[in-house]
């Protein structure tokens, strides 16, 4: 990125006709974007040394508190594996559930619905992007988990012998299953709209050529909206996942949470923002900096991901259509 | 395998806008037909008829019959998409699938009917159509390259190969060299040279002069204002279009003093 910049600022200085009104201009606009440019990454300094420090006395306590254990286990990772199990458990069941269904409804909406109904389904999908995540919560609490209960007992009954299904159905139905349900419908606006918007990019003279050589319209969505939209469905399938990894309110209202267990169905398991909201009120000292830390980890569970989202997407870079 | 098409009083509408009214042409097989005309005179909306992508856009439909070999293409029950199969087209701006390497995009056609190609069977059809295209020479040797990496005459011969590898009974051709240089586009007018020996090839060009070099018949179309449908005025000889036409529109069309 730096040598794009670098190079557009050379281009921009060449031209010696220009008048200097216009040099000046440019370069306030050059200064205001490396400005902004370094500012996020001053903000995301100042996040990450944060959380570093605040989080020094859970990472090491005999190092930097003084004392042999921190307070709710033994060491710190016994304490928040659990925690980052169920918060990769409930946010894969939410892509899982979301992705098919939102690429779905994006591709509907793009190449399939007549203009009439496309405009209307897509004002309703960019609605419930504007709902409140309490108002979610409040509904996984009340509506869905009660009706998600007979399906847990038929989950079990009949798929009992896979561990996800095994266990005692939890009677309430405020289940990680439940929350992941929730957090699906949650996510779903964001990864389709922006589908939608890259599928409506997919440039007509690649979907003329397909056409052309006698694709049906489904083959042609394979050949030409699919490819030329990979990088950006795994982009918004990112950007929906990091809103499950960090999403708390709905998370906190749904699940009664407890110990981690790879049963979807009885009730257990806990995310990191949930079990940071619960407890942090009361939390001083030592708690404080294992909810902090924990808080670390979901930050770097995110970094990570999003490389591996990057990675993903910058190993086809030669064939992405972009050149 | 070259088909004739024969369109029978045909009417081509944009929703209720009728675009183009009644055509009735003769195109021979194994011969190039060019179609000339002003912007906006319905030539290129006609030829997109020819393999029913008219009717991809919102509202477009045609009206009247368009035969190949005899075959109402618009008859009832039939498929467009076995239609566009048949009757192969090269576009304007070259469009080779930028997902797909330089083969890929040749065997596309097969990829999309379902044929179980051997990786020999493949190979040939590869080489076959490449160099049908006058291109194997330049791509050889890297067939796994992205097609979108080529020069814009070289994607629009790939498009051209990706067209033939299927062996279509017509190739449809959409102003193929507007956005090709010279040399490009003399590389392209031989290829059309060649493609007739097997191919009914319709072209539609803005430029009269490559009409004259590679049509054998041309037809002109025209159209008398704005709103108003085009219509083919004359269909002729190439050179009889160019030397001795007999409407006086298609003259001063073809001298220059058009407008």
């Amino acid at each position: 990125m730096a040598e794009q910049v670098t190079e557009a600022r050379s281009a921009s200085a060449s031209p010696t006709t220009k008048s200097s009104g216009s040099a000046s201009a440019d370069k306030i606009f050059a200064g205001l974007a490396y400005g902004a440019g370094g500012l996020i990454l001053l903000v995301l300094a100042f996040v990450a040394i944060f959380l570093v420090t605040e989080s020094l006395p859970a990472l090491a306590p005999k190092v930097f508190s003084n004392v042999d254990s921190i307070k709710s286990a033994e060491n710190f990772w016994v304490y928040v594996m659990p925690l980052i199990g169920g918060t990769l458990m409930a946010s894969a069941i939410a892509i899982l559930l979301a992705t098919p269904v939102a690429v779905g409804i994006a591709l509907f909406i793009s190449h399939y619905a007549p203009r009439k109904l496309a405009t209307p389904i897509g004002y309703v999908i960019d609605l419930l992007a504007a709902i409140p995540s309490v108002v979610f919560g409040a509904w996984g609490m009340i509506t869905l988990s009660s009706a998600m209960v007979p399906i847990y007992g038929w989950l079990h009954d009949n798929l009992g012998f896979i561990p996800f299904f095994a266990g005692s159905p939890s009677t309430t139905g405020r289940t990680l299953l439940t929350s992941g349900v929730v957090l699906a419908v949650m996510i779903l606006p964001i990864i389709t709209s922006l589908c939608r918007e890259i599928f409506l990019q997919t440039p007509k003279l690649h979907e003329e050529a397909a056409l052309a050589l006698g694709a049906t319209q489904w083959e042609m969505v394979k050949m030409t909206v699919f490819p030329f939209a990979r990088a950006g469905i795994i982009s918004s399938i990112m950007l929906g996942l990091g809103r499950a990894l960090g999403e708390t309110m709905a998370v906190t209202l749904v699940l009664s949470g407890g110990v981690f267990s790879l049963s979807l169905i009885s009730s257990g398991n806990q995310t990191i923002p949930s079990e940071i909201a619960l407890n942090f009120p009361e939390a001083f000292g030592m708690r404080q900096s294992e909810l902090i830390a924990a808080g670390l980890m979901l930050f770097v569970i995110t970094l990570v991901v999003n490389m591996i989202a990057r990675w993903i997407v910058s190993r086809h870079k030669e064939f992405s259509g972009a050149n | 395998m070259a088909k004739r098409i024969d369109a029978v009083d045909l009417n081509v509408y944009y929703g209720s806008f009728l675009a183009v009214e009644g055509v009735n042409i003769r195109i021979e097989p194994r011969a190039v037909t060019a179609f000339i005309g002003p912007s906006g005179c319905g030539k290129t909306t006609f030829l997109r008829t020819i393999n029913r992508m008219h009717e991809v856009l919102p509202g477009a439909y045609a009206e009247g019959q368009m035969l190949l070999d005899g075959e109402n293409i618009y008859g009832p029950g039939v498929d467009p998409v076995r239609i566009r199969a048949e009757v192969g087209m090269v576009f304007q701006r070259p469009n080779p699938f930028p997902t797909m390497s330089i083969r890929e995009n040749v065997l596309a056609g097969y990829k999309l009917n379902g044929t179980r190609l051997s990786k020999s069977d493949a190979d040939a059809i590869v080489e076959k159509s490449l160099r049908g295209a006058n291109l194997w020479n330049e791509v050889k040797d890297r067939l796994d390259k992205p097609g979108s990496g080529l020069s814009g005459g070289q994607q629009q011969r790939l498009c051209i190969a990706r067209t033939v590898a299927v062996e279509p009974s017509v190739i449809l051709m959409d102003e193929p060299c507007s956005a090709l240089d010279p040399i490009s586009t003399l590389a392209v007018e031989d290829l059309i040279n060649e493609l007739k020996a097997d191919y009914t090839v319709v072209i539609v060009t803005h430029n009269m002069q490559q009409a004259a070099r590679v049509a054998d018949k041309t037809a002109f179309f025209n159209i008398q204002g704005t709103g108003k449908p085009g219509k083919l005025i004359e269909y002729a000889e190439t050179s009889t279009i160019f030397q001795n036409p007999e409407n006086e529109q298609t003259l001063n069309y073809v001298s220059g003093r058009f407008g």
